[in-house]
């Protein structure tokens, strides 16, 4: 291969680039970014960077050394892609050829349908995005967080620290409950109603209302929360439109092999935008934690410079964190596959424990609630006897 | 030098913090070798001596940036700049840690606490 060319300058695409160079790799990279930016951190901008803790050049994800080798296009998509040639169409006109493609354009959060133009209702995603939430922040009394994913509970977290006056509507029964499981969500949930978050849960969100700006949300039982800010995480879907008519086999994702290879050879897809195929539970999905992108960002370097060749070892389970207060809640496994959950340290009362998730006997999943050390063995112990439902 | 513990209290595969200014964590790996770096992870406010000791590398137990206890070198993001380290001395059955006179790589938002 003389030029492979990656698509996405975010975490995915960095990875990859360098694990391509690692794994011996010695022609030309070229890294297509449509943001302007440099590869940046993401989990910061709901936390430390929304707060002010940390500022943008604290997000960047290169070292001061210059990355060996690559060239970088910045402040350009890519709008096509023709696979089986390994052609690429860029925004501004021009086009690329390359002996091998990584795809790695993340996902986009899903905005509220009806609320186009209006100003005050924000969406979390990236830098760009962070910036004018802050910005908004500043001189806003009242937010209202719809949706109790990550994204939302630590945004609410965020602006509640910030002094603002905070509601979180939550359709489900409680934050997180979707990744966590409903026993381990209702403990957590209290952490947010003790330091001041209010919580909406079992409600849609009917309407934002407003004419220019945002001035509340109604709920489906009728209520209307008045707000300065609306914030709304509700999800991403995967930045693959532009694939369209690449010959590419698509569903929630890139549909990909269990290492990264998509359905036409010379093409890789990697982080969010990518669903590879699951062996333990027989169908593609897509990962879009943090380590999940780190994790297979070396697969996918391997599957693209073997041809598909190389084996890639078993999936490890996915971990994750979010910071939401004084509060650090560490996850790894899949609620999902428990049949019981019980609190093996500390107390959910008291702010910190630790709680292990079993199907049978088996250790499938384990939660940490300010137990850093404790939660680090029991992360080791998944991580090297993996869980099979991966 | 300061002196840390008593070798036969630092089991192999173990870590001790030691509460000076920045903190130092000292680690005996299952190696039997023993090494001082500095145990605030330069990424974020964790304490690397909770970490997850393999080899010669210390994976931070927030966000999984490894570094290489013999350099401070940092394999992947978050982290990205190295972790200081600091020299080793063992005498009388004694660990002694020299403090080492480069500046720290502390993260965003930390500080020495004599200049907080």
């Amino acid at each position: 291969m003389n030029t492979i060319c990656v698509v996405g300058a975010s975490l995915a695409g960095l990875l990859t680039a360098r694990a391509l160079r690692s794994q011996g790799y010695g022609g030309r990279i070229v890294v297509i970014g449509e943001e302007q930016h440099r590869p940046y951190d993401r989990p910061p901008l709901s936390k430390d960077f929304l707060k002010g803790a940390i500022g943008e050049a604290d997000l960047a994800l290169e070292g001061e050394d210059e990355e060996p080798g690559i060239e970088w296009r910045l402040g350009v998509a890519a709008t096509r892609l023709d696979a089986t040639a390994r052609r690429l169409t860029l925004s501004d006109g021009t086009s690329l050829a390359a002996d091998g493609v990584v795809i790695a354009t993340g996902a986009a959060a899903r905005t509220l349908p009806g609320t186009e133009g209006l100003a005050g209702v924000h969406t979390l995603r990236t830098l760009d995005d962070a910036r004018a939430l802050r910005a908004d922040l500043a001189t806003a009394r009242r937010l209202v967080v719809i949706g109790g994913g990550f994204i939302g509970a630590e945004v609410a977290a965020t602006a509640r620290e910030l002094g603002l006056d905070v509601t979180l509507v939550e359709s489900g029964p409680a934050p997180l409950a979707g990744v966590i499981g409903l026993t381990m969500a209702q403990a957590l949930a209290g952490l947010h109603e003790e330091r001041g978050v209010r919580l909406v849960r079992g409600v849609q969100v009917t309407e934002v209302t407003g004419t220019e700006r945002a001035d509340g949300v109604r709920l489906s039982d009728g209520t209307h929360l008045p707000a300065d800010v609306v914030v709304a995480g509700i999800g991403a879907v995967p930045n693959i439109a532009w694939l369209g008519d690449s010959g590419l086999e698509l569903g929630d994702g890139v549909l990909c092999d269990e290492g990264g290879g998509a359905s036409v050879p010379g093409v890789v897809a990697v982080g969010d935008c990518a669903a590879w195929w699951d062996p333990a539970q027989g169908r593609h999905h897509r990962i879009e934690h943090w380590t999940g992108a780190r994790q297979r960002a070396v697969v996918a370097a391997a599957t693209l410079l073997s041809g598909g060749t190389a084996r890639p070892e078993p999936a490890r389970p996915a971990y994750f964190w979010s910071d939401q207060f004084d509060v650090k809640i560490q996850f790894i496994g899949h609620a999902r596959d428990a049949d019981t959950v019980t609190v093996e340290e500390g107390d959910p009362a008291g702010g910190s424990f630790l709680a292990v998730y079993r199907q049978g006997d088996r250790p499938v999943a384990v939660l940490g609630v300010n137990q850093v050390r404790l939660f680090t063995r029991w992360r080791r112990r998944l991580e090297t006897a993996p869980v099979q439902a991966g | 030098m300061i002196p840390a513990c008593p070798l036969a209290s630092l089991p192999r595969g173990e870590a001790l913090r030691l509460d000076v200014d920045p903190p130092i964590a000292v680690f005996h790996t299952d190696d039997g070798e023993i090494f001082a770096i500095d145990d605030t992870c330069t990424h974020q406010d964790a304490s690397l001596a909770d970490g997850w000791l393999e080899g010669c590398e210390v994976e931070c137990p927030l966000h999984a940036s490894r570094f290489d206890l013999r350099t401070g070198q940092v394999d992947a993001p978050p982290a990205k700049r190295p972790v200081r380290t600091h020299e080793v001395v063992v005498e009388d059955d004694t660990i002694y840690v020299v403090p080492s006179d480069a500046p720290p790589n502390l993260p965003p938002g930390v500080t020495l606490k004599e200049q907080a």
